[in-house]
């Protein structure tokens, strides 16, 4: 007989995400995604002058502040036609890439690695054995003995002192936790480290975003940063190379500990290559304008149909590509608005909602089900990698081989991309995004550094608003995946505004045609050893990186630090 | 001794960003010493691991639901703050009693902790706060400014500010 289990909330840091699950002979038979807050934070921007939308936009999320800031310009600058300054595209490129190899590397080491890594079980590990099995997987200069002794005991004195707290949801001693005490160790003590080299990472968008937590340099028409070698109040040679110094070492970061790391886990927890495929459709952007209009883009993207990455692949060029522009529509049928419509496309877009209580055939969620030509799409780092590997951008074929050829060399048989459609695949993809994003920072940065060589210092172009209806998208590929933000303007103001994020696209409930979300596709057939302690649940829903506060937003739920795991 | 006053909450939902608001209320009308940082937090997370590391003194300004009448200012130190934040009492409390804990973890959390929290009336989506919250704005800020002065140090009432900062 079917059980069902309720994993709510399922993130770890902000948002409110339910997940129902049915389950049978020890897997899922059934599940539901439902976010469990209302969403009209764009209703706030109606009537608004369009240049101050993205200092509300940045506001929708407390984890991904600069990514709408950075999509809600771009909006704007499409509605008007708008060419943008190459000083302004590299700057905005530059705080884009180091965001998210910052959001990457606190995804899988700080949120969803303690799935997988035992943190208990690590204080049993010899620091010794640790250091030489860490030694054969990398040369990476913090993997002595000494740096396993001093992390253990770190961590002992932390859960000795019975403050578990970030590792407090964790499920130790569970029979799918299937690491070494070493392999635990070697993981607890790069999350340590990866504390440090996220926050140098982030220290990029804070010296060219003039300010963190939320950026101040975005204009519509450029950016805000003036550039004078001669004025310490502005972007000086100086802080350029301690930016460039900074991208450098936390390259080292990626390429000598996130990736090895990812493939040595990954292989050790080979089943979940074979879970977690769910949707395999995949659509992202194209991102890292080269030139004025976003015509010309450093990493490509497009849309996937049924994971065949030759046939199936069709590229989306630039700014503005119709192909995309036509594809997205939101349906509402299964989503808490009123609807009735069918699904609309973001221009048309309504939010208003009717609640009506949880119904598994019915309405079920506040997040809308956005498809693209009518098709569920799966979006994140595995749809951008997977579309960056099918149009042969280079760095990511040779990251995505690389990183294959590493699992392959762990498990001691050749595996190929297929197993990228998964619960680790996702994990994996993410980690092979951060090694591309940067050496594509690097090259963004001398860039940038040519360009102001050549004495152009232009950083902004003014926008004028003519009278009448104009209308608009601008698209970012996000850590999370496409995020897409769509303006109508009338006479200067803001008459319609909808941003179509990552989560939504991933964790909306069924579509107008009743077909699952990728969240919901994903978790069918997901093993459950203990449907009291879903962890297997939780693997496949955290590889999706969930950031449900601008899925759904954010309110005064009693929120709890551990999950609530109902069984019904 | 680098302090730094932190105001959090979301804008884009009234009381909700009472935080904020006193964050902006505060820099309006106050000038800080040297050592003292003023950050609008936002609801912001691992984002602010940095600038939470960097300072001794951690004063956090939020929205806080402690069952108490809409309106109520409520004063807590030391360890209660993160165990305050775990409970359930702030929506922000994930962000912030995990940033304490990974802190804490690396030896880096701030020594003193103060946090100043206000009980919203409403979480509706708007920019303005409810009257009844906004009218402790002037209070939460007097408070701050308080802290600031027992602390060593105090701010200084900028042109335009009536008094010692006193709002009339």
């Amino acid at each position: 007989m079917a059980q069902r289990i309720v994993v709510d909330p399922v993130t770890r840091i902000e948002g409110h995400l339910r997940v129902d699950c049915e389950v049978d002979g020890g897997k899922v038979t059934k599940a539901w995604a439902s976010g469990q807050m209302w969403r009209g934070i764009e209703l706030i921007l109606q009537g608004k002058d369009p240049r101050d939308a993205w200092v509300f936009a940045q506001r929708i999320c407390g984890v991904c502040t600069t990514v709408h800031a950075i999509t809600s310009v771009r909006a704007v600058e499409n509605a008007l036609k708008l060419e943008v300054p190459l000083n302004a595209q590299y700057i905005r490129n530059l705080i884009q890439g180091a965001h998210a190899v910052h959001d990457h590397i606190v995804h899988f080491y700080h949120l969803s690695a303690i799935d997988f890594v035992d943190i208990v079980s690590a204080l049993k590990a010899d620091p010794a054995a640790t250091a030489k099995l860490a030694q054969s997987l990398s040369d990476w200069s913090m993997n002595g003995v000494s740096d396993f002794a001093e992390a253990q005991k770190r961590l002992a004195a932390f859960v000795g002192s019975g403050q578990l707290g970030i590792f407090g949801s964790g499920y130790w001693g569970h029979p799918a936790m299937t690491l070494t005490p070493e392999v635990n160790l070697l993981a607890a003590t790069h999350y340590l480290q990866a504390i440090e080299f996220q926050r140098r990472i982030n220290k990029v968008v804070a010296i060219l975003g003039s300010k963190t937590p939320h950026i101040q340099n975005m204009a519509v028409g450029g950016v805000a940063n003036p550039i004078n070698f001669d004025s310490q109040s502005t972007l000086t040679l100086e802080k350029l190379y301690y930016i460039k110094q900074l991208i450098d070492e936390v390259g080292d970061f990626v390429r000598k500990v996130y990736i090895p790391d990812v493939c040595a886990i990954g292989a050790m927890y080979a089943d979940w290559t074979q879970v977690g495929r769910g949707i395999v459709n995949y659509l992202a952007c194209p991102d890292m304008p080269l030139d004025t209009t976003g015509t010309q883009m450093a990493l490509p993207g497009g849309f996937i149909e049924g994971g065949d990455l030759t046939a199936g692949f069709h590229a989306i060029s630039g700014f503005g590509d119709p192909y995309f522009e036509k594809g997205v529509k939101e349906s509402v049928k299964h989503a808490w608005y009123q609807g009735g419509k069918g699904a609309l496309h973001p221009y048309e877009g309504e939010t208003v909602p009717r609640y009506t209580d949880w119904q598994d055939d019915g309405k079920y969620s506040w997040i809308k089900s956005p498809t693209f030509y009518d098709k569920r799409a799966q979006v994140g780092p595995l749809a951008n990698v997977l579309c960056m590997y099918a149009a042969g951008h280079e760095p990511t074929v040779r990251w995505t081989n690389a990183a294959l050829s590493l699992m392959s060399g762990h498990l001691g048989a050749p595996v190929g991309p297929d197993i990228l459609h998964s619960t680790i695949g996702r994990h994996a993809a993410r980690a092979v995004r951060a090694a591309v994003l940067y050496e594509e920072l690097s090259r963004q940065w001398t860039l940038l550094m040519e360009n102001l060589g050549k004495g152009d210092f232009t950083t902004f172009n003014k926008p004028v608003f003519p009278k009448g209806e104009i209308r608009g998208f601008g698209f970012h590929e996000a850590p999370r995946g496409i995020l897409s933000h769509w303006v109508v303007i009338e006479n200067g103001k803001i008459r319609n505004y909808q941003a179509v994020v990552p989560t939504t696209w991933n964790a909306g409930p069924r579509d107008e045609n009743d077909q699952p979300s990728p969240y919901e596709a994903a978790l069918l057939d997901n093993p459950v050893a203990d449907p009291e302690k879903p962890l297997e649940v939780i693997r496949t829903v955290h590889s999706f990186d969930p950031c449900l506060a601008c899925a759904v937003h954010l309110t005064d739920t009693e929120s709890r630090s551990t999950y609530q795991v109902k069984v019904a | 001794m680098p302090i730094l006053v932190l105001g959090l909450g979301n804008i884009l939902l009234s009381d909700e960003g009472v935080g904020v608001r006193v964050i902006e209320a505060l820099q309006e009308r106050w000038t800080v010493p040297d050592g003292v940082s003023v950050v609008d937090g936002g609801t912001c997370g691992m984002d602010m691991l940095d600038i939470i590391a960097s300072h001794d003194t951690l004063i956090v300004v939020d929205a806080v639901k402690t069952g108490a009448p809409p309106a109520t200012v409520v004063r807590l130190t030391g360890d209660a703050v993160p165990a305050f934040f775990k409970g359930k009492l702030s929506p922000h409390q994930l962000g912030l009693s995990d940033l304490l804990a990974t802190l804490r973890l690396h030896g880096e959390e701030p020594k003193t902790l103060v946090l100043f929290g206000c009980v919203p009336e409403r979480m509706e989506v708007r920019l303005d706060l409810s009257p009844a919250v906004a009218a402790r704005v002037p209070d939460l800020v007097d408070r701050v400014v308080a802290e600031l002065r027992a602390l060593g140090a105090a701010p200084h009432p900028n042109a335009g500010a009536h008094g010692d900062g006193e709002y009339t």
